[in-house]
């Protein structure tokens, strides 16, 4: 489980992240969402250590974050995986050395092991086969994919996701929801998805958090979401003119949205 | 407000140094990024270290032959100044600024790049001392084969004086050897590795703090790139100048 209470951040005099309280439970697919420039990916980089808040506390199963050691900090972060938005893959190694890495500098297995579990994992994103590739000769669906699969090749407690859907078509970011979803589920790991999609949001929202203008203005899960009264959480759902559009014909139909 | 800059410049290169020496994760994993990079900068700044050093001992052969035309001093004296002109001076520090343009900027722009496109973020959320791994073992394999580089560039410096002066009629073979062998100081060899391990850690040092301190797009990274030639230039004048004062 993750905790983070009373997060304030700001750069210079802007403030970005406002009294931010929240809780990210295992299991789950905890989704923050909101426009660009809320602050999500500032909250993102701050829970996991990239930035430091100015004020506020970031828990890890009740361990400070923030108070930890760097050597401990290095320990902790091996048991968190991230997804970047580019996928962050290694251009000048191959799909293999590109999982393998944390296995090389973490661990001591053979290298057989270690090949094996590179291929449980590039199986369980179904993409056997691609070791010898490099990450240019993949397609952005498949560099998302890998960039999963490393996340998860040293079974980490706490998986990190920065908008994985963004240059994907619909089909694909649905395949890559229902992946992390399921590995989340598998793995019992805290998920934290940062994500203006609303397809995802839909779909394997347990946790939603939503943010405007630094802070938290609803909370719920994906259920919650078309029977809630937020303003600003309606316009953000309903920002599309399509979904308006549809919203508007369902609403004269006597159906509440 | 300079002066403020140039600590904080300081400042923050003597603590990424601290964080760049300190314990590996996996001593094999750095090993083998310190046998790659002694590839990568060895071999690769070969036929350009030779290029330049060639020409380099021609050139102090004719400049001295022209300066002694008309003079009481021994024609003999081409080849010991070819000698020490390059084991002193122009090996260590001409070599170590081509480095820094070759060398250098190609590795400000490698860890400039990989800070942009998110590498090094990743590499710290494993868990990984992205200072140690990015920078250690480049500065150890520069610090190791640029010394190798530059005894390499002293002889055929020599070479170079001794094609440019012998076949040319500016003096003979024997006394060309003649000059080289007279008043030879073997403390001078040692100026010469001392140079060259300064200048070796100066420069790799400096390209890589420019490199991991990028931020912005291509346009910063670009300028990170000329930064790390240009500091790393002007430290290595600066370190000949004080290695000559202390060690003279």
């Amino acid at each position: 489980m993750i905790k983070i209470s009373g997060i304030y951040k700001s750069f210079g005099n802007t403030p970005v992240l406002k009294n931010i309280s929240a809780e990210f439970q295992p299991g789950k697919t905890n989704l923050i969402i909101g426009k660009s420039g809320a602050g999500k990916t500032v909250l993102l980089k701050l829970l996991v250590g990239l930035i430091a808040p100015n004020e506020g506390q970031i828990f890890y199963n009740k361990v400070d974050f923030l108070q930890l050691k760097k050597k401990d900090l290095r320990t902790l972060r091996m048991k968190v995986g991230m997804l970047f938005q580019g996928s962050a893959l290694f251009d000048s190694l191959t799909v293999e050395e590109n999982i393998r890495f944390p296995l090389d500098m973490f661990t001591d297995l053979t290298k057989k092991e270690k090949s094996d579990r590179v291929n449980t994992c590039l199986n369980r994103v179904s993409l056997d086969g691609i070791n010898a590739k490099f990450p240019s000769e993949l397609s952005g669906g498949m560099q998302k994919r890998v960039g999963i699969a490393r996340a998860i090749v040293l079974n980490p407690s706490y998986l990190f996701c920065d908008e994985p859907n963004s240059g994907l078509d619909p089909k694909t970011s649905l395949v890559i929801d229902e992946l992390i979803k399921d590995i989340t589920i598998e793995n019992n790991m805290t998920t934290i998805i940062n994500t203006h999609d609303m397809n995802s949001v839909m779909e394997v929202g347990d946790n939603v958090i939503l943010l405007h203008e630094g802070e938290i203005c609803w909370q719920g899960n994906k259920d919650e979401i078309m029977s809630s009264d937020n303003e600003i959480l309606h316009d953000f759902i309903f920002a599309s003119p399509f979904l308006q559009r549809l919203r508007n014909a369902a609403v004269s139909n006597g159906f509440h949205i | 407000m300079v002066i403020a800059k140039l600590l904080d410049h300081l400042g923050k290169y003597l603590i990424l140094m601290g964080n760049a020496f300190s314990k590996p994760e996996k001593t094999s994993m750095y090993y083998r990024e310190v046998i790659r990079q002694m590839h990568d900068i060895g071999v690769g700044s070969l036929i350009i270290v030779f290029i330049i050093s060639l020409f380099i001992g021609a050139v102090t052969a004719i400049q001295f032959a022209y300066q002694l035309d008309g003079t009481l001093v021994p024609d003999y004296y081409i080849g010991y100044v070819v000698r020490d002109m390059t084991i002193i001076e122009l090996a260590p520090t001409i070599t170590c600024l081509v480095l820094a343009g070759k060398v250098g900027s190609n590795m400000a722009s490698e860890i400039g790049g990989m800070r942009q496109k998110e590498h090094i973020d990743a590499m710290e959320i494993m868990g990984v001392n992205t200072a140690a791994y990015l920078i250690m073992p480049k500065v150890l394999a520069a610090v190791i084969i640029i010394p190798i580089l530059v005894a390499i560039a002293a002889f055929v410096s020599i070479g170079g004086g001794f094609i440019a002066s012998v076949p040319t009629g500016l003096l003979s073979g024997q006394e060309f050897v003649m000059g080289l062998r007279s008043f030879f100081m073997p403390y001078n060899v040692f100026m010469m590795f001392v140079k060259s391990l300064v200048f070796a850690f100066l420069l790799t040092s400096i390209s890589c703090y420019q490199g991991y301190n990028v931020k912005g797009g291509s346009i910063e990274l670009g300028k990170a790139s000329t930064n790390a030639v240009v500091i790393s230039d002007i430290m290595i004048l600066l370190a000949d100048y004080l290695i000559a004062v202390v060690l003279i």
